[in-house]
C-alpha cells in the first residue's frame, strides 16, 4: 500500500476557494483514476458552495464528520497555515499535508508542540507534496513525470525531487511512494521518520533520499539507517558549494555556526552506508548501484 | 532579517534587559554630541555594521578624551572595515555606536537559537564570553550549558538559575541574571527572532549585569507582523544584486564564480552550482526563480548576473512542473529579444511542456546552446565559460 497515502485516503483541501487550492485540487482530482478522493474542501464563511463538484465546509471537523475523510492537504496563505493545521488535528485528522511556503517559525514551534501525543502526522509545511504514483497525488508535484513501482523517494526540495523521479522513471523504476518533507527548520517528518516507513512498507525496495545543508536531519537520519536500514539507499545532498550564512532559497537551507555542511552529512551517510552520489545528474544511477543492478 | 548592534539594544532596552547607554551616530559631530551627552570620562566607539569580528577587525576603539572620540570616529566612518564575516573588501562604516565605557569584571556568552531536533528555543550559556563561541564550541562543547525552553510552559525561573548556575553566576548576580535572561527570552520570542547572541554579557566592576554587545536576526516569514522591525532595515548592509533580484520576486545570491545560474527551485539550484562545479567550473550565484519565471523575471534575472563583470556563461535550468516549458521558453526568447546577450547562453529544459518549449527556443534562432541532462547541460556551461 505504498506510505502515508493511497487509493483508499479520503482527502479535505483546506483553502480550496482560493486559486492554488483550487487549481491543485482539480489537478490532483484528474490524477486519481476516477476515483473520488477529494471529497470536501473547507474555507470558513464559504460553507455551503462547491469548488468543482466538491463541498465545501465552513470547518475541518464538519467536512471530517459528513465525508469521513482521513487526510488534510492545506493551501491557505502563511498567516493563517499553523492554525489551519491546529485545526486538522483538533479535528482528528491523522495525516495532514502542508504545502504553504513561508510559514513563521514560531507558529511552527507552537503547533508542533500542541500536536504532540495527537497520533496525527504533518508532512511539510513548505513542501510539494505526497504522490503513491498510479494511486493518488496530493500535492503540486507534477504528476506524469511518476510512474508506479518499488522505489521510495524522500527530498528537502521540490524541484530537485521532480529532476530524481524523472532519472529514476527514464531508468525504468518505478516509485512507490515519493514524499517531499519541505524545507522549512521547524516542520513535521524528517528524513528518519520517511525512511522509516519505507523500511516497513513491504512494497518499497530501495529508497532515494535528498538532503540540503542546514540542521542535522540527514545526520540523525544517517545513523538510523547504519542500525535498522535493512533496504538499500542512496543519497544526495545539495549545497556543496553554498556559503556559509547565507540562506538558500529555503528557509531551512543555511550553514550557520559552522554546522549544517553538505560535507558533514555526506560523510555521516557515507558512514551509514548509503552510496551517496556527488553528481544530481547521476542519482537515479547511484540508486541503481545501491541496488546491485549496475 | 538582521539589524545593527545600536537597534537590537535599542529593542533590549525597550524590554527591559540591561544595556550601556549608548547613541547611534551618523556623523563625527553626532559621535562628539554624544560622548558629552553621556558624559563620564570613558566611552566606547563601535563601527556599526552588520559583520561580526568588529573587534578584531579594528572597529571597536575604547577611548578617555572628548579629542579621542573624534579622532576615532573620524577614523571610522566612512572607513572599510574588513572581519572574518566580510569579503575582502570589507564593509563601509556608515553609522557608530557610542557608548559610557565600562568596567569589567567577568565576560559570559548567551546566544538563543531554534533547535531544529527538539523545536524548540534553546538558550545557550558560556563562561567562556567575548571570544568565538563556535571556537568554543568546536574545542570544548562541554562549557556550554543548554536549556530548552518548553513552548507550552515558557521560561521557568527555577530553570534559568541552574543554567546561570553553571557559568558561574549566584547570589544577587543570578538574580539579576534570571531577569535579564527571562527578558532577553520574551524579546526574542515576542520580535520572532531567529537568533540573539549576547557576546559578551558582563559582570560590571560595579556587580551589574549587562549586555556589552547584541546580535539580533529575524525570520522573514514573520516580518509581516512586525513592522518595527521591518523599519530597522538597512539596505546599505545587503548586496545590491540580491536586494535588486528580491524586488522583483527573484531569490539570489552572489558567489564568486563566473557561470550564472537561472533554476527554479532552491534545492535544484543548489545542485545546479553543485554540478557546475563538479565538472571544474565556478558558480557565480544561486538564482531561484520560484514558481513563476515571467518573461519580465527572466529578464531581470540576466540583466542583474550580466552586472558581474566576471560573468563568462549563464546556464538555464528548468525543471517545469506547474510552471509549463512553454512559458519558460518564450519568457527566455522575449528576455533575449530585450538583453543582448554577450557571452553564451546554455539552456536546459525538462519537465512539463517541454517539446513545445524547445520548439518554441528553435524557431526563435536564438543564439543559444541547448541542453538534455543536467550532465550535459554542466559540461556545455563550464566548457562555454572556459572557452
Amino acid at each position: 500500500m505504498a506510505i502515508l497515502i493511497d487509493g483508499n485516503s479520503r482527502v479535505i483541501t483546506q483553502g480550496i476557494t482560493g486559486k492554488t487550492g483550487q487549481f491543485h485540487t482539480q489537478n490532483c482530482a484528474a490524477y486519481a483514476n476516477g476515483k473520488k478522493a477529494f471529497v470536501a474542501g473547507v474555507t470558513p464563511g464559504k460553507g455551503g458552495q462547491t469548488v468543482e463538484g466538491i463541498p465545501v465546509f465552513d470547518s475541518v471537523a464538519e467536512a471530517k464528520r459528513e465525508t469521513a475523510a482521513d487526510v488534510s492537504v492545506i493551501y491557505v496563505p502563511p498567516p493563517f497555515a499553523a492554525a489551519a493545521i491546529d485545526e486538522a488535528v483538533d479535528a482528528g485528522i491523522k495525516t495532514i499535508i502542508c504545502i504553504t511556503e513561508g510559514v513563521p517559525v514560531k507558529d511552527m514551534i507552537i503547533t508542533r508542540h500542541k500536536m504532540r501525543n495527537s497520533g496525527a502526522v504533518l508532512v511539510g509545511p513548505n513542501c510539494p507534496g505526497v504522490i503513491t504514483p498510479g494511486e493518488l497525488k496530493i500535492g503540486i508535484m507534477p504528476g506524469y513525470i511518476h510512474t508506479p513501482g518499488r522505489i521510495g523517494v524522500v527530498s528537502r526540495s521540490g524541484t530537485l525531487t521532480y529532476e530524481v523521479v524523472d532519472q529514476l522513471t527514464k531508468l525504468g523504476m518505478g516509485q512507490s511512494s515519493c514524499v517531499g518533507i519541505g524545507g522549512d527548520p521547524v516542520n513535521g517528518l524528517k528524513h528518519l521518520d520517511v525512511m522509516r516507513m519505507f523500511n516497513d512498507d513491504p512494497e518499497t525496495d530501495a529508497v532515494v533520499m535528498c538532503g540540503e545543508i542546514g540542521g542535522s536531519d540527514e545526520e540523525e537520519c544517517a545513523e538510523w539507517i547504519s542500525q535498522n536500514m535493512t533496504k538499500p539507499v542512496a543519497a544526495f545532498i545539495a549545497g556543496v558549494t553554498a556559503p556559509p550564512g547565507k540562506r538558500m532559497g529555503h528557509a531551512g537551507a543555511i550553514i550557520a555556526g559552522g554546522r549544517g555542511t553538505a560535507e558533514d552529512k555526506i560523510k555521516a551517510l557515507e558512514q551509514a552506508g548509503v552510496n551517496v552520489t556527488a553528481n544530481p545528474a547521476e542519482i537515479g544511477l547511484a540508486l541503481r548501484q545501491a541496488m546491485k543492478l549496475d | 532579517m538582521k539589524v545593527h548592534e545600536y537597534q537590537a539594544k535599542t529593542i533590549l532596552r525597550d524590554r527591559g534587559v540591561s544595556v550601556p547607554r549608548g547613541i547611534a551616530c551618523f556623523s563625527v559631530d553626532d559621535a562628539l554630541k554624544a560622548a558629552q551627552d553621556l558624559g563620564g570620562d570613558r566611552w566606547v566607539v563601535k563601527a556599526q555594521i552588520h559583520a561580526g569580528g568588529r573587534g578584531k577587525g579594528g572597529g571597536v576603539k575604547v577611548v578617555g578624551s572628548i579629542d579621542e572620540v573624534k579622532e576615532v570616529a573620524n577614523q571610522l566612518l566612512g572607513m572599510r572595515l574588513v572581519t572574518h564575516q566580510t569579503n575582502a573588501n570589507g564593509q563601509q562604516v556608515k553609522r557608530l555606536l557610542v557608548e559610557e565605557g565600562v568596567g569589567i569584571d567577568r565576560e559570559l556568552y548567551l546566544g538563543l537559537v531554534i533547535d531544529r531536533a527538539s523545536q524548540k528555543v534553546v538558550i545557550m550559556a558560556s563562561a567562556e564570553g567575548g571570544t568565538e563561541i563556535e571556537e568554543v564550541a568546536a574545542a570544548t562543547p562541554d562549557k556550554i550549558f543548554k536549556l530548552f525552553v518548553d513552548p507550552g510552559q515558557g521560561i521557568v525561573d527555577a530553570d534559568v538559575s541552574a543554567l546561570l548556575e553553571r557559568v558561574g553566576l549566584t547570589g544577587d548576580h543570578a538574580e539579576q541574571g534570571v531577569l535579564f535572561v527571562k527578558a532577553l527570552y520574551m524579546a526574542f520570542w515576542d520580535t520572532d527572532a531567529s537568533l540573539a547572541e549576547i557576546n559578551p554579557l558582563v559582570v560590571t566592576t560595579n556587580g551589574k549585569i549587562i549586555a556589552l554587545d547584541a546580535k539580533f536576526n529575524f525570520d522573514d516569514n514573520a516580518l509581516f507582523r512586525h513592522p518595527d522591525v521591518v523599519a530597522m532595515r538597512d539596505t546599505d548592509e545587503e548586496d545590491p544584486a540580491e536586494l535588486e533580484a528580491s524586488a522583483v520576486g527573484l531569490n539570489y545570491i552572489s558567489l564568486d564564480g563566473d557561470i550564472g545560474c537561472l533554476v527554479n527551485g532552491a534545492g535544484l539550484a543548489m545542485a545546479t552550482m553543485d554540478i557546475i562545479k563538479l565538472y571544474g567550473g565556478e558558480p557565480a550565484n544561486f538564482l531561484d526563480v520560484g514558481g513563476g519565471a515571467t518573461a519580465e523575471q527572466v529578464t531581470e534575472a540576466f540583466k542583474i548576473m550580466l552586472r558581474n563583470p566576471d560573468l563568462k556563461a549563464i546556464l538555464v535550468n528548468i525543471f517545469g512542473g506547474i510552471m509549463r516549458c512553454d512559458v519558460v521558453a518564450e519568457g527566455l526568447v522575449q528576455a533575449a529579444g530585450v538583453v543582448k546577450l554577450s557571452i553564451p547562453l546554455v539552456v536546459r529544459l525538462e519537465g512539463t511542456n517541454v517539446e513545445k518549449g524547445r520548439e518554441i527556443l528553435e524557431k526563435a534562432g536564438l543564439d543559444m546552446v541547448t541542453a538534455t541532462t543536467m550532465n550535459d547541460a554542466a559540461q556545455k556551461a563550464v566548457a562555454a565559460a572556459q572557452g
